[in-house]
């Protein structure tokens, strides 16, 4: 297979998004060595992309806030199968992260009194996300990525990782190829933490980019993790429908934070037909009472386009469904008719929402101050992911550790959003100061050379073969039959023929070969992650077939009301002895005496 | 449904030449569409970067018919598609392979660059207090996406090379974000006149025409560093004429 590089580090991080820079810049606080890696270059992972704003109770907007109430939306959101653990923690320290990022050169948008805004966005009670504009995802990683430069972290950059080294049950290393020359490398580590981000790759219509293919979620279940948590896949609303080459962009949802309504063909706010039970007491009787609440009246309660994102995007596909929809498939999206509240409204949308104003414009040629945009739901976030402790981040496997939306467990069964940046920021640090730590206290684990040939000889395999398909063309089926048969509205027969699909596809993904070389060569890139790919979304089907019942963002037509039975477990899958997937029910622990009495006392 | 033309750039460090191709395009379809499709269908290694498909990350850099831009904000329908679009590499970076080039010396410089160092926190919590008017201006230089097109149209590097002597009009406009930081307590003046190489630039503004931020790079970032590196050269001397006045004009 030819030779390799190595390189040796206390603790490797796999993912220079937002946690995997916060973990390496722990762990190196701490005092290890620490290696970055990277599919792209520095600074582009997903989360440059995040627009809305990260969520913190900084109570700067709304002194009502505190992290009693982030913890209960947290848990209200996810439908109670979160790990609560992790949503207290999370609750108690994102403003601290949030505060910190301000230290290391942040500029959030300011109040009046000089200290960080906070937005309105759905599911959170008062207003709460820190923001700059509709960049935050930017500025968040630029932060992290200009203070991480300068605290001894190496960085390789367009380096995959494409398998796990044990030894025994802990972790040893990581195998990799780096894009430019295809070369392997072997990453020794006494410690990992895996912070790849998400599988949005998997489905047609999506938000995510290409290195979304779900490789931590794979690299982990290969090497004995538990996945949890994988049917529910979050379809943000609001995505871009036309022209037909941005389909699945992102809108964010500050949009509506912002007065946006949702309109069907016939001009109905149709969001105010469908209010679920649990959130009616906080939701605005009027549209009028909604326009308070984006405006910041404390009086007034939220529109019921902030309801959960999971209820926003089935009330649009119901309004699809049944003929109300707009001329390419969406609903409206109507941030312009604030024109009629407020002055100089194009001035304000500009300034609050510069690089959706861009992104119409430029790509869609709409002009979102005068003309309503045409939205509808795309795939966007997995709640599910790597099975963790909540306090360390520690995987099933010792020494593997994950964060951020490759772990599971912060959201449940729907992620409220701004969620995701704080969660980043909040468990990156954990699991690099428990990375750190498990290194300190362990040795280096033995690498089984011959593991290493394996992962080679597979990495290779592509190469080897002649007269097989494309890796192009099983992607593409792949992502049209999840996006069919395993999306927003699910049933079982349905799912049955995806599992069965998955069986075909991956025999068509062991034939596949590649032209060219092993210079940067995306066509070898993309066979090569067609096993995160399947293994995830045989992850999805296996879950979604096991949970029968509608919660949070897993819909389904044959089990469409929420079931109480069901709010007692996770859905768990490992790979079994024999090389299947196993799937079984973890039950939830019981909720904490007083995390308890503080859900009750703030129903 | 019409086919248009496309000469891209194929090639690695040793060389190479414009490739024909031509694809099936449809309404409101962009340069990198474009390309993907060549790669999906035709050309399954071609290489290239990107991420966001929405003009946010900066990876998808490319000369198109000769322009700096992004390949994902390029829309066709803005092309003369009555000849072959071209799509190359950005020139003032070494070949990788295809559209790929090789931007590490990027990098490398921004480490040189002295990192934020605030002043003791406004508050007991340890917070700051911070006006939007104050922050309105940094927040102009922070939009950049680190697409490195001002890099690659700036003729000190592209033509004279000289990458050595000066960072770039990128990296003014980091140095402009950390120096013009409200809260920020570091001096990187001396580094900016010396090291950094910030009299290289003539104000041709080049950079500033391509940046897809519309980041007014030179005279909002470039031009107010020259006067502060100006100010600061001759600080000392503007003191010490001070004191000699001073002397002279004694009782
Ligand atoms: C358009 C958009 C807008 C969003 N807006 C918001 C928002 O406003 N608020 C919010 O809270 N959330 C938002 N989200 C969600 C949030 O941005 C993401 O969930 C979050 O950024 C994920 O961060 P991460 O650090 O887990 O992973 P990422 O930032 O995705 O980083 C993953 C890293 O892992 C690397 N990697 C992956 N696989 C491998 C491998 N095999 N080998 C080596 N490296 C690998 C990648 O190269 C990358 O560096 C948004 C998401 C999108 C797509
Ligand atoms: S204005 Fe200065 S930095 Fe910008 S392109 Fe011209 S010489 Fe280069
Ligand atoms: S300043 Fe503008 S052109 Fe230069 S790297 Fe930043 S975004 Fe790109
Ligand atoms: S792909 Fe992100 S800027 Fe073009």
């Amino acid at each position: 297979m030819g030779d390799y590089q190595t390189h040796e580090y206390d603790v490797l991080v796999i993912g220079a998004g937002g946690a995997g820079l916060r973990a390496a810049i722990e762990a190196a606080a701490q005092g290890t060595t620490v290696g970055l890696v990277c599919k792209s270059l520095l600074g582009k992972a997903h989360t440059v992309m995040a627009e809305g704003g990260v969520a913190a109770a900084l109570a700067n907007v709304d002194d009502r806030d505190n992290w009693k109430v982030h913890f209960t939306d947290t848990l209200r959101g996810g439908q109670y199968l979160n790990n609560w653990r992790m949503a207290e923690l999370h609750a108690k320290e994102a403003p601290d992260r949030v505060r910190e990022l301000e230290a290391w050169g942040a500029m959030f948008d300011r109040t009046p009194d000089g200290r960080i805004l906070q937005r309105n966005f759905g599911g959170h009670k008062y207003p709460r996300l820190a923001h700059v504009g509709d960049r935050t995802g930017l500025e968040m990683i630029r932060t992290l990525q200009d203070h991480g430069i300068h605290q001894g972290i190496e960085v390789h950059m367009e380096v995959t990782v494409t398998t796990l080294l044990k030894d025994g049950d802990r972790i040893a290393g990581a195998f990799a190829y780096d894009r430019e020359r295809g070369r392997f490398r072997l990453f020794r580590a006494r410690a990992i933490v895996l912070a790849t981000g998400g599988i949005g790759r998997a489905f047609r219509i999506t938000s995510n980019s290409w290195e979304y293919t779900g490789d931590g979620q794979s690299l982990a279940y290969h090497a004995g993790a538990a996945l949890q948590d994988m049917e529910f896949v979050q379809f943000h609303p609001t995505g871009m429908v036309w022209p037909p080459s941005v389909r699945g962009i992102l809108v964010t949802e500050g949009v509506r934070g912002e007065g946006g309504v949702l309109l069907n063909s016939k001009g109905e706010r149709f969001m105010f037909q469908d209010i679920p039970e649990n959130y009616r007491a906080q939701t605005a009787d009027t549209p009028e009472e909604g326009w308070r609440y984006t405006q910041g009246d404390k009086n007034a309660r939220r529109p019921p386009e902030l309801l959960t994102r999971d209820h926003v995007a089935r009330c649009i596909m119901r309004e699809v469904r049944e003929g109300r929809g707009s001329p390419h498939g969406g609903v409206f999206l109507d941030i312009a008719q604030i024109k009629e509240k407020l002055p100089k409204a194009a001035e304000h949308i500009k300034k609050k929402l510069p690089s959706m104003y861009h992104q119409f414009k430029q790509l869609a040629d709409i002009d979102i101050t005068t003309t309503p945009m045409e939205i509808g739901p795309t795939t966007h976030y997995v709640m599910g992911g790597v099975r963790v402790d909540g306090d360390t981040q520690m995987s099933t496997v010792s020494g593997l550790f994950a964060a951020g939306e490759v772990a599971a467990g912060l959201h449940g069964a729907n992620r409220l959003g701004g969620n995701s940046l704080s969660d980043l920021l909040v468990f990156g640090r954990r699991a690099g100061e428990y990375a750190a730590r498990f290194a300190k206290d362990h040795q280096p684990g033995r690498i089984n050379s011959e593991e290493v040939e394996a992962a080679g000889r597979e990495a290779l395999a592509p190469f080897d073969r002649s007269g097989g398909e494309s890796a192009y063309q099983v992607q593409h089926e792949l992502q049209d039959m999840m996006q069919d048969l395993v999306g927003i509205v699910r049933v079982e027969k349905e799912m049955e023929r995806a599992a069965e699909g998955l069986g075909a596809l991956w025999q068509r993904a062991a034939k596949t070969t590649v032209v060219g070389n092993r210079e940067y060569n995306p066509g070898w890139h993309t066979a090569l992650d067609l096993k995160a790919l399947l293994t995830v979304s045989e992850a999805i089907v296996r879950s979604a077939l096991a949970r029968k019942e509608s919660r949070g963002g897993h819909f389904r037509d044959d089990f469409p009301a929420k079931d109480p039975a069901y709010q007692t477990f996770n859905c768990v899958v490992e790979k079994g002895l024999d090389g299947g997937m196993r799937l079984r029910k973890e039950p939830i622990p019981e909720l904490r005496p007083d995390l308890k009495a503080i859900v009750d006392e703030l129903k | 449904m019409t086919q248009a033309r496309f000469q891209v750039w194929r090639g690695n460090s040793s060389g190479g030449k414009l490739v024909d191709y031509s694809t099936e395009i449809s309404e409101g379809m962009v340069v990198l569409d474009a390309i993907h499709q060549i790669q999906a269908t035709q050309a399954n290694d071609l290489a290239v970067r990107w991420n966001c498909k929405a003009g946010k990350c900066g990876s998808c850099s490319a000369e198109i018919n000769g322009q700096p831009r992004l390949m994902c904000m390029t829309r066709l329908n803005e092309l003369d598609l009555g000849e072959p679009v071209t799509v190359e590499p950005m020139r003032a970076f070494p070949p990788v392979r295809d559209l790929v080039t090789d931007v590490s010396w990027n990098f490398r410089v921004k480490k040189q660059i002295k990192k934020f160092k605030p002043r003791p926190p406004d508050a007991p919590d340890g917070t700051w207090r911070m006006q939007q008017e104050d922050v309105d201006r940094v927040q102009e230089y922070r939009k950049c996406i680190e697409c490195f097109l001002c890099q690659d149209v700036c003729h000190v590097l592209r033509d004279h090379q000289l990458h050595e002597e000066f960072v770039g009009p990128r990296y003014l406009v980091y140095t402009a974000a950390l120096e013009m930081h409200p809260l920020d307590t570091e001096d990187r003046l001396s580094e900016l006149r010396k090291a950094h190489g910030i009299g290289y630039c003539n104000i041709t503004k080049c950079c500033t025409n391509v940046c897809p931020e519309s980041i007014r790079i030179t005279d909002n970032a470039i031009i107010p560093l020259k006067e502060r590196v100006m100010d600061d050269a001759f600080d000392p001397l503007v003191k010490l004429i001070g004191l000699m006045t001073k002397k002279v004009a004694g009782p």
